[in-house]
């Protein structure tokens, strides 16, 4: 590729991220009563995304080995337990991380 | 308060939030630097696409497609494929956003899976001005990221990437963002529908359609659910 051929491919990722989230801003402007469907499925999402999100991150387990799987199950059932206890975002976080490290090291 | 204080106060509160993203991004940063280098890229190459792409895994695809044939409108429609999940996020943050000014078009520039979870969980203080809050955990996410593409890309794989399973920590970030998620919703509905719907599809439809096609699906489980309610609404 050449360098302008190279600006371009970069350019239309550019334009597509971008059109992914700037379009419903644009087709529900702020200065205007957002359709009562749209307000409710607005905050009928994010549920569906955190959720989503989670198992995003779970997307590239390996069940062939142990391995691929335990340690992710694991640290990750702990930081959801520490979480669910304490409630303290970064101690359940870096619990969770800190023992995933150890499991896979 | 003088703007400068509105200002500082919002940067504070907005740090913390942060550091588990400065920890993942940093290290997952660092890594796309480093595949850049090694993909024979100069350190502007990954410094530019990440300040102004600035969407993770679209980064580390069109990083492929660089190497191969010129195909601009391929490269259009599988980043349109891959950040579609960010339609939802932007209708989930048309309130949100509202109000926040000139900062309202970086916001939404901006919005990461990170930055998007952090703005729409977070419970901001009292007496922190909201526009500001969620310009510094959008613009902190960002640099996190930059830095650690442009120090990748700067050194490659002269630095050490020995941090085994550091990435846990957006994992971690998204579990915990997602049972603060769960404690604030009345009814469960939305999360088990995402949950199972995301599981059933990656296995159906496999890993780059799952996300687009388990939103359309929550879509359709919302509009079922809205139109029985519009219905027994009606009736009272």
């Amino acid at each position: 590729m050449t360098i302008i051929e190279q600006i371009i491919t970069v350019s239309m990722a550019v334009l597509a991220t971008v059109l992914t989230r700037f379009l419903p801003f644009l087709i529900f402007p702020g200065n205007r009563q957002t359709p009562r469907f749209i307000q409710q499925l607005g905050t009928f999402l994010p549920g569906a995304i955190m959720a989503m999100l989670v198992v995003y991150c779970y997307k590239d387990l390996n069940f062939g080995t142990p391995s691929g799987y335990v340690p992710a199950i694991i640290a990750g059932l702990v930081t959801a337990g520490l979480h669910l206890w304490k409630n303290n975002m970064f101690l359940s976080i870096a619990v969770g991380t800190v023992l995933y490290m150890a499991l896979v090291n | 308060m003088t703007p400068h204080q509105v200002r500082w106060r919002a940067f504070k509160a907005a740090v913390p939030y942060t550091l588990p993203i400065l920890a993942g991004f940093a290290f997952l940063g660092l890594t796309y630097g480093i595949y850049m280098h090694q993909s024979g890229f100069n350190f502007i190459y990954p410094m530019l696409m990440s300040l102004t792409i600035f969407a993770g895994s679209a980064e580390f695809i069109v990083a492929n497609l660089l190497l191969q044939a010129f195909n601009p409108v391929g490269v259009f429609f599988i980043t349109l494929i891959i950040n579609s999940r960010h339609l939802f996020y932007g209708l989930s943050m048309l309130d949100r956003y509202r109000h926040t000014g000139w900062k309202k078009p970086y916001l939404i520039f901006g919005m990461c899976d990170e930055s998007f979870s952090i703005n729409y969980t977070a419970t901001i203080p009292d007496g922190v001005d909201r526009g500001w809050f969620m310009f510094f955990v959008t613009a902190l996410n960002q640099s996190y990221w930059v830095g650690g593409a442009t120090l990748g890309g700067l050194f490659g794989s002269a630095i050490p990437t020995h941090i085994k399973g550091l990435d846990f920590v957006m994992t971690a970030l998204f579990i915990v963002l997602c049972i603060n998620q769960l404690r604030h919703e009345s009814n469960h509905l939305s999360s088990k529908a995402g949950a199972i719907l995301a599981i059933i599809m990656l296995l159906i439809v496999g890993q780059t359609y799952f996300i687009p096609a388990t939103m359309i699906l929550v879509i359709l489980v919302f509009t079922i659910v809205y139109r029985r309610k519009e219905l027994t609404d009606d009736h009272h």
